[in-house]
């Protein structure tokens, strides 16, 4: 066990250091910093004094080391707009976008493993095909189709729920005012991710059901409540952790489009406005971070895949 | 309730024998008889049929359009009337011509992005999986690479950086979108090259172009049809959302997702329901009818589902 977590480890690695490449060579492909500098009251010596004070004039494997040594040590660069460090821009709106992306997370795990249980365990029959139905229906809708119709429906229409932000301006804001806004985009997260979600969980349970061990137990007499709880939902936990893992990266693209359709003050609604002003620093700081975080969740789900499955060997 | 589930999928192994019998299927060629499972999906049937028309009417835009979708025709932003059957938008152009333009590029943005992702990702796969080693090392490590940015936000970057328009957005869409695919024919061909099929090509001394391409590919081609429509139906969605957030196909150009653009502003979303509410739905129909195709597909194509 130990000797498959370290391989899993020092596989991620280079991994990890190809993210930096791809994620520096994105940067450097989008336009040097000295662009805005160049203007009719710049002299060329201004710019040329610039570019050594930047470094930009040493090879670009030497700059690439240096950018990855300042990453170390938690400097990603500035905005090109606001001047403000990238790292700070993030961390002041990373809690909006895990607190959208948890409860989003949450919620579709509650409509889509009961739902996907449900179906394989009762394949075939109308309601088995009711909820694949659905969930083609939630993985087919574009989000920011269902967050208009949503928006038309509640705000417009019947005027019960905030169409934008996180909190109502001018008043004290409330867990239950938060709760309120956070709505509709929960339910568009939510609805799209649960679509795949139930498919996956029910095509995965459908096979736990025809394991022979799961007849064996079931010759053995040992009851109905044991055989379910113990020996088919407790693998059925395996297909539960993969779909966690595979959402992270929906996560985070969906929060792109979802928080600019709702004015979510997150990384999201940054990140957007950072790719129309055409702020790169902030744009590729935030690939980074989700690179990071969906390489780290993805090997955080291989990790839990081997502790909860014993028979699952590295090749 | 389990109980029940778990006799039937005893009984279905049990009793297959006898329905094969009942069924004359020996004298049905591979296609006849995926053809007759997939008919037994009826949504897909459906949806077969309802692709067909959207893409015929598509094909056949500039015949059965009433309108130019690029000229003013009518006064801005009118209900949908005789004249015009879905109203006008704010600066009086036909919205149903322009639906019908919309959903030509729209399903030209899908199917390019579709194929160019397919080849990269069938190309890549066939090499990491056949070749193995070095080979197999560095381009699945660059698949996870590649797999960890979120894919919107990668798309979004390179559109920000190539400038949006229709050919980049293709390019764009189909140079992310392989992944996947690779990951899928590099598993496949590993199963195949231990196959005896493939060593008997190696023994007898076939070349190499033949061993993958003739030997390998074909067999591969059923996995990689159900995978092509989910990236398929894929496709059109992030183009729709691309073009939604201004980021994709540009205007004047009429795509499914800068169609619906206009609903960003209030007025539209409340008072002219008519500009946005088609081309939303038309996505969710055409997106839906392929992830059914594709469902369907998979049972008719799946080597292992009995009858």
């Amino acid at each position: 066990m130990g000797k498959y977590i370290l391989k899993r480890i020092l596989i991620a690695i280079p991994v990890l250091i190809g993210i930096t490449v791809i994620d520096y060579a994105i940067m450097c492909l989008a336009g040097s910093p000295l662009e805005m500098l160049q203007g009719p009251r710049v002299s060329e010596a201004a710019v040329e004094a610039k570019k050594i004070a930047l470094g930009l004039d040493q090879p670009i494997y030497v700059q690439y080391f240096v950018w990855l040594g300042q990453l170390l040590h938690g400097n990603m660069g500035y905005s090109i707009k606001s001047f403000q460090p990238v790292s700070d821009m993030i961390s002041s709106h990373i809690g909006p976008t895990l607190l959208l992306m948890g409860v989003s997370l949450i919620v579709s795990l509650i409509m889509a493993v009961p739902a996907g249980i449900y179906s394989a365990i009762h394949q075939y029959s109308k309601g088995d095909y009711a909820v694949v139905t659905a969930s083609f229906l939630g993985s087919s809708v574009p989000g920011f189709f269902l967050s208009l119709l949503l928006i038309y429906l509640f705000t417009v229409r019947l005027g019960w729920l905030p169409s934008s932000g996180m909190t109502t301006l001018g008043t004290q804001s409330g867990a239950a005012d938060v709760a309120k806004h956070m709505v509709m985009p929960v339910i568009v997260l939510a609805f799209s991710m649960a679509g795949s979600n139930i498919r996956y969980i029910r095509s995965a349970v459908l096979e736990i059901l025809q394991q022979d061990y799961l007849r064996t137990a079931r010759a053995k007499g040992i009851g109905r409540f044991m055989v379910i709880n113990k020996h088919a939902l407790r693998n059925a936990l395996v297909p539960i952790i993969t779909v966690i893992g595979m959402e992270i990266p929906v996560l985070f693209g969906g929060a792109v489009i979802i928080e600019q359709i709702f004015s979510w003050p997150g990384l999201g609604l940054m990140t957007m406005s950072a790719i129309s002003n055409r702020d790169y620093p902030v744009i590729m700081g935030v690939c980074l971070l989700s690179a990071i975080v969906v390489l780290a969740a993805n090997l955080v789900t291989d990790i839990l895949y081997a502790l909860v499955d014993p028979t699952i060997q590295l090749d | 309730m389990i109980w029940k589930a778990m006799d039937r999928q005893l009984n279905k192994s049990n009793s297959r024998p006898e329905e094969t019998v009942k069924q004359d299927i020996g004298s049905e060629n591979y296609y006849q008889t995926i053809l007759r499972r997939f008919k037994r999906h009826h949504l897909a049937t459906a949806s077969l049929v309802v692709i067909a028309i959207i893409v015929g009417a598509a094909l056949l835009a500039p015949v059965i359009a009433p309108y130019d979708p690029n000229e003013i025709a009518g006064p801005f932003a009118e209900a949908p009337s005789k004249e015009f059957w879905l109203g006008t938008d704010q600066i009086g152009r036909d919205v149903l011509s322009r639906l019908l333009y919309a959903t030509r590029i729209s399903l030209l943005v899908g199917v390019m992005a579709t194929v160019i992702s397919t080849a990269v990702g069938v190309v890549l796969g066939l090499v990491a999986g056949y070749f193995g080693g070095v080979a197999d090392m560095v381009i699945m490590r660059f698949t996870d690479m590649v797999m960890s940015f979120p894919y919107i936000l990668l798309v979004l970057v390179a559109a920000a950086i190539f400038k949006p328009g229709l050919w980049n957005i293709i390019l764009i869409l189909g140079f992310v979108d392989w992944p996947g695919i690779a990951r899928l024919v590099r598993g496949n061909v590993l199963n195949l090259r231990e196959t005896n099929f493939v060593k008997g090509n190696v023994v007898a001394g076939m070349p190499l172009r033949h061993i993958l391409f003739s030997e390998i590919l074909p067999n591969t081609v059923a996995p990689i049809l159900i995978y092509g429509t989910s990236v398929l139906a894929l496709s059109i969605l992030d183009e729709a959302a691309l073009s939604f957030l201004g980021q994709g196909v540009q205007p004047p150009t009429a795509s499914l997702g800068n169609m619906l653009n206009g609903a960003q502003s209030l007025t539209v979303l409340t008072t002219q329901p008519w500009l946005w509410i088609p081309p939303g739905l038309l996505i969710v129909v055409v997106v839906m009818a392929i992830n059914f195709i594709g469902d369907a597909l998979r049972d008719a194509l799946d080597p292992n589902g009995g009858r």
